[in-house]
């Protein structure tokens, strides 16, 4: 659906977008994934045809970005960072209008904007004035606006950008509904955001991506390891060396918590270590209160992932 | 043509749900009521000449006011990049604005044929000058509107907008007047690019199809580039 090949976009002295290829396929939702000024923004407005890029080729549903790019703007619908809206037009004015300038027929017009208001959950303010209503509400009328013309592809930067805790639940659920139907490209640099509603992430730095895949096989394909955090009963020294003593541990470490120890274990491969913990634990008779698996998060995959890059980047300079 | 309709009913409607457009039109019906009663009494006589001589620098000053809004506001809103991410082109975008904008700038007009009325039941007035001066009104206002839609198209500030399009109609006004003491083809030229020379025939009666050609084809050059400066986001 998204094919994008040695995309870059150079500004005065810097590369916003550097030499970057990916495709995305039908109804996938696909995040990109980077801190400010990775160059997901850049990279999205090149997509929807808001400017070009200096270099390299992107279609769209099958149409070039650069030379078909009204039938890609049919094509796509675009939410961007900040969700620019009409602040003087009532929630239902302001989607008609965006309902005629991508050319739905005129008697479709009314039964797409009740979908589209169903879909986001904003029939109640349908009448407000679009500037009086919250940050939320605002995000859900610009997400209602990308959907009104039933498009093929969805390109959302930042959606979730600014909402409360309970807005971003409900807007994630909104998207992951979406992508049921229609193929979305996000972006995000709120890691638990990709877990939670990406069927693949890819993560972008300084212009350039630096990883790829699902986001279970990026978690397998770094040092994942299996990390569990215990609580034991028990003199903290003791315990820890005997634990240490486990050929497949790494590591261990430990703080007092209460009147027990709360440990951080790391193991040294792939494999589950919460067997031989647990043996070891039994066998030694001391007395485990809690024992559970630290999952890795995008967080340290990302952290790993660029601080790779740099030090792949300072040993060649 | 059907996205510049589009583009054309969403500006008139947010013209009426702000207060400038109220405001400007009541300051130039303000200012026409007082030019025109003015002149009826010192003139006694049955035209609209001296007091549509005199509104004229009203419009110069209030066209940019309604103008100024139409892309500064679209860009530092950021709407801009979900207008222009629709599926329109740039030039449906510019000339659905234009014609919103000269659309109030008619409305701002229409009711001064309430003096035209006066004049018919309590005088003899002659038809031909007032018809051809709300002819030269329009396509003056057209002009009018294509400078401050390019300059609207150049910053984000609202106020620059209206500061820099009032400047540059007061220019093109005065270098008209400029003409008027010497000779030459400079001074020719100078007569020729200002508005004051084509306006003032039109007040005489006089549609000359110079004057016209030099209204529509200076405002078509300058909606063009607009239309080439709204792309430019795209090379900078
Ligand atoms: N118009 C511009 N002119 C110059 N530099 C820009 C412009 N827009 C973005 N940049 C730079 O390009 C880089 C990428 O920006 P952006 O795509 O907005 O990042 P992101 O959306 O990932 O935060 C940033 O370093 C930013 O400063
Ligand atoms: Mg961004």
């Amino acid at each position: 659906m998204i094919k994008v090949n040695n995309l870059t976009k150079r500004y005065v002295n810097m590369n916003a977008v550097d030499d970057i290829s990916f495709h995305v396929k039908e109804n996938e939702i696909v995040g990109l994934l980077g801190p400010n000024g990775a160059g997901k923004t850049t990279t999205m407005r090149i997509l929807t045809c808001f400017m070009p890029a200096t270099a390299g080729t992107a279609t769209v549903a099958g149409y070039d970005v650069f030379t078909d790019s009204l039938n890609v703007r049919q094509q796509i619908g675009y939410l961007p960072e900040n969700v620019p809206l009409y602040l003087d037009m009532r929630a239902y004015e302001y989607l008609m209008f965006r309902a005629k300038l991508k050319n739905i027929p005129r008697r479709e017009r009314r039964k797409k904007i009740e979908y589209c208001l169903e879909m986001t959950g904003i029939k109640d303010v349908q009448k407000q004035i679009i500037g009086t209503l919250s940050k939320g509400y605002k995000q859900r009328v610009g997400l209602a606006d990308t959907l009104i013309h039933d498009p093929k592809i969805l390109i959302l930067d930042e959606p979730t950008i600014g909402l409360d805790p309970n807005q971003i639940r409900q807007i994630r659920g909104v998207i992951k509904g979406l992508g049921q139907k229609h193929t979305v490209l996000l972006s995000t640099h709120i890691l638990p955001e990709v877990e939670m509603v990406c069927d693949r992430v890819m993560i972008i730095n300084k212009g350039k991506i630096v990883a790829m895949d699902t986001p279970s096989n990026l978690m397998k394909q770094l040092k994942t390891g299996s990390n569990l955090v215990l609580e034991i009963k028990g003199e903290g020294e003791k315990i820890k060396s005997s634990l240490s003593g486990i050929d497949t541990v790494e590591s261990v470490t430990y703080r007092k918590k209460d009147d027990a120890n709360e440990f951080y274990i790391n193991g040294s491969g792939e494999k589950d270590i919460r067997e031989d913990v647990f043996n070891c634990i039994v066998k030694d008779n001391y007395i485990l209160r809690e024992m559970k698996r630290q999952t890795i998060t995008l967080e340290e995959i990302f952290h790993q992932v660029t601080t790779k890059e740099t030090e792949e980047e300072t040993a060649n300079a | 043509m059907r996205n510049v309709n589009t583009i054309f009913q969403r500006e008139i409607m947010s013209y009426f749900y702000s207060p400038i457009a109220y405001v400007v039109i009541s300051v130039f019906l303000i200012a026409a009521g007082f030019f025109f009663a003015g002149n009826l009494q010192i003139h006694q006589e049955a035209s609209l000449k001296g007091s549509l001589d005199s509104t004229q620098f009203f419009l110069l000053l209030l066209t940019p006011v309604i103008t100024m809004k139409l892309f500064s506001d679209e860009t530092k809103s950021g709407t801009m990049e979900t207008l222009m991410t629709s599926p329109v082109t740039d030039f449906d975008v510019v000339f659905g604005k234009f014609l919103a904008a000269l659309s109030l700038y008619a409305v701002m007009i229409l009711p001064t044929w309430i003096y035209v009325l006066f004049l018919t039941i309590f005088g003899n007035p002659d038809f031909g000058p007032i018809f051809s001066s709300y002819i030269g009104l329009m396509l003056m206002g057209g002009l009018f509107v294509s400078v401050g839609l390019l300059v609207s198209s150049l910053t984000k500030n609202q106020v620059v907008a209206a500061v820099i399009g009032i400047v540059s109609l007061i220019i093109l006004w005065v270098i008209g007047y400029l003409s008027e003491y010497g000779d030459g083809w400079f001074y020719e030229a100078l007569r020729y690019i200002g508005t004051y020379d084509h306006w003032s025939s039109f007040t005489k009666g006089i549609v000359d199809t110079r004057d016209v050609i030099y209204y529509l084809s200076f405002t078509a050059l300058l909606l063009f580039i607009t239309v080439r400066n709204v792309e430019s986001r795209k090379w900078r």
